[in-house]
């Protein structure tokens, strides 16, 4: 497979800088501005209809935004066509042409930039020998299944070395396992080509294990834009903690005293040690990931709950517990700790030393 | 397919058994006659059509219009189909403009052509009145008039199945051609056309047929002179009140339109295996 062009001079970094677009009415996009280094691999994470998709069409140029301006490798390509802009983009059902084999696929975007056809041959067929496609080569694609059609369009894109790497909802079509493949592989041939990448996707699980940085999209706006580990473990807004990973969302009074900070819930208290984001005393909304909680002595002053149902899932058990005042809340713990819950039990909550739950009001 | 379905088509099948197909076996039967007074049973007719060189001149000008037509209309239904296609904002201008040659009967669409075409018609007029001629040119009652005017009354179903392949294309499809490199003719050479062959070959099979077989803009347009297959039966039939070869003229006629059907459908089955996976 032809490298992605040479980095140094022709660095391929990503600047958004205010960029809104809308469709007629509708704010699509607000105000969004993102700076994407050199051979960074970032998600775009968000719900349906969030804009995802119009952000990465605005990067590729099939859509001209409203307001702002984009670039890339420090140079404004606002107005410039897709095809000067560097840029390879998947989409999510593909796209492949459907009356040429999967090397003419390959083919003809080295054809189009005005490579020879012997030569173009050539490079298609290095391109599909790099997503381990040569036996099906000289297949139409509707003779491939999905994980094939998926990577001819990979090698597809590639082949042109792109400088950049969009990727829309590019697994979404396949089963679990081989999008477990897919990922491994898209990460393998991003990494050896150290080409920069911005892939869209709705699903968590794909952007966390995927991505070096992740921004979380809702309606049009940038909520947080963060390594996955800070994603996770230090959401920014309510949105983001509620979007990312499973959370209780608690209501809950926070009071900052001399020795500390106090959690008082409905009807138990918890200490703090460093309240975030917010750390003003007064009403706050709690987010408790159930790993977060523990189970804690009778005598303790933390939140009493009923067992309902408890669901072993391999190595972690996830309890599904109702707290005192009738709301539902969800704790989960490692199995090999011994801990034995079963429905109808009462039990009191602490919170693990260090757990990081996060405030907002 | 339920009973119940199968009986609801009865009416339908009646109706082509009896309008359609018994009156096809009748022409079948009288065409194996061997003299206009219907004796003797044979293929004479037959034999008669074929060794005369008048006759097959008239299948080959049939034909021949019908190709015509067809060509004239793909080159000029093609960018009308683009651009419905490309162009939202000018859709329902532009599919009035395709329907409304359908809804005006093909009579007063075929004067409309006698009137623009003929001696003291609109085109004669205006190059007289330029001075750029001295005596009218010779427009209507030929070849090129025939194919023109056909073209422009079988134009809309060319354009229909057209728009229905061109819009049925993927806008990702089009926007991966541009992604990957290629430029506007590009895309439409490699992956436009090929794409809606499916469609051009569904306008062809209307277009050529509805050519070959229009009777009334033939002879209208094309005058007394040009022979067409359709106004020659009429001729055998009525004229000559020779009603076995009348019958052999036009079991000809519909073989040879079937023999391209079958072979224009055959190449769409084959277009549409590999467009639509
Ligand atoms: N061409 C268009 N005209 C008008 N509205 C549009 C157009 N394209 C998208 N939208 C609207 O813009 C919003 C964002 O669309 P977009 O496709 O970017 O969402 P998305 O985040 O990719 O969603 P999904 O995950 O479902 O693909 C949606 O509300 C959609 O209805
Ligand atoms: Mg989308």
């Amino acid at each position: 497979m032809p490298p992605s062009s040479d980095t140094g001079q022709n660095a391929a970094n990503i600047r958004l800088e205010g960029v809104s677009h809308r469709f007629g009415q509708t704010d699509v996009i607000s105000d969004v501005s993102l700076d994407i280094a050199d051979g960074e691999f970032v998600a775009l994470l968000g719900p349906s209809g969030c804009g995802k998709s119009t952000l990465l069409r605005i990067l590729a140029g099939l859509q001209e935004q409203t307001i702002g301006r984009v670039l890339i490798g420090e140079r404004c390509v606002d107005g410039l066509p897709p095809r000067t802009r560097g840029v390879g983009i998947v989409f999510q059902n593909y796209a492949l042409f459907p009356h040429m084999t999967a090397l003419a696929n390959v083919a003809y975007g080295l054809e189009a930039v005005g490579i020879s056809r012997a030569e173009a041959l050539v490079r298609a067929r290095d391109a599909l020998a790099g997503v381990q496609m040569t036996p099906f080569g000289e297949r139409k694609p509707r003779a491939l299944s999905g994980g094939q059609q998926q990577r001819v369009a990979l090698a597809r894109t590639l082949a042109i070395g792109p400088r950049i790497l969009l990727l829309d909802e590019p697994l979404a079509a396949l089963d679990k396992n081989l999008r477990l493949d897919m990922q491994l592989e898209i990460r393998r041939l991003q990494r050896a080509l150290r080409i920069t990448t911005v892939m869209v996707t709705h699903d968590q699980e794909e952007a966390m294990g995927m991505a070096d940085r992740i921004a979380v999209l809702n309606a049009g706006c940038v909520e947080q834009f963060d390594t996955p580990e800070a994603i996770y473990d230090r959401p920014e807004t309510l949105f983001v903690a509620n979007f990312v990973g499973a959370a209780n969302m608690l209501e809950a009074e926070l009071q900052g005293g001399p020795e500390g900070f106090r959690l008082h819930l409905a009807d138990g208290t918890l200490d703090l040690a460093k309240p975030a984001p917010a750390s003003r005393p007064g009403r706050v909304q709690a987010s408790i990931r159930p790993e977060h909680w523990s189970v804690a002595p009778a005598d303790g002053e933390g939140p009493t709950a009923t067992v309902s149902i408890v669901t072993p899932l391999g190595p972690s058990a996830l309890v599904d517990l109702v707290l005192s005042d009738g709301r539902p809340c969800r704790f989960s713990f490692p199995r090999a700790q011994g801990v034995h819950l079963t429905p109808g039990d009462q039990i009191r909550l602490g919170l693990q030393p260090g757990a990081a739950i996060r405030l907002f009001v | 397919m339920s009973r119940t379905t199968t009986w609801l088509t009865a009416p339908l099948c009646l109706y082509f058994v009896g309008f359609v197909g018994i009156p096809l076996l009748l022409i079948f039967f009288i065409s194996l006659h061997d003299t206009p007074a219907m004796t003797g049973i044979g293929i004479k007719g037959y034999i008669r059509f074929f060794s005369d060189a008048y006759n097959r001149g008239v299948l080959l000008d049939t034909l021949l219009l019908g190709v015509e037509t067809t060509v004239i209309d793909i080159l000029l239904g093609f960018p009308v189909a683009y651009l419905y296609v490309a162009a939202p904002r000018w859709r329902r201008f532009l599919m009035f403009m395709v329907l409304l040659p359908l809804l005006t009967s093909t009579v007063v669409r075929t004067f409309a052509w006698v009137v623009i075409l003929g001696n003291h018609g609109l085109i004669n007029t205006l190059l007289a009145q330029a001075g750029l001629i001295g005596t009218p040119l010779r427009l209507l009652y030929t070849p090129g008039a025939v194919a023109v005017a056909m073209a422009q009354i079988e134009l809309p179903l060319m354009i229909l199945p057209l728009i229905t392949a061109i819009g049925g294309i993927d806008a990702h499809i089009i926007e991966a051609s541009h992604v990957l490199g290629a430029g506007r003719w590009r895309t439409l050479r490699r992956i436009v056309l090929p794409l809606c062959v499916p469609g051009l070959l569904t306008g062809t099979l209307l277009v050529f047929t509805g050519a070959v077989s229009a009777l009334v803009t033939q002879t209208l347009v094309g005058g007394g002179q040009l022979a067409f297959m359709p106004f020659y039966i009429y001729q055998q039939a009525i004229q000559a009140q020779d009603y076995p070869f009348a019958a052999c003229v036009a079991i000809v006629l519909l073989m040879t339109i079937l023999l391209i059907v079958s072979i224009l459908n055959a190449l769409g089955r084959r277009s549409a295996g590999y467009v639509h996976g």
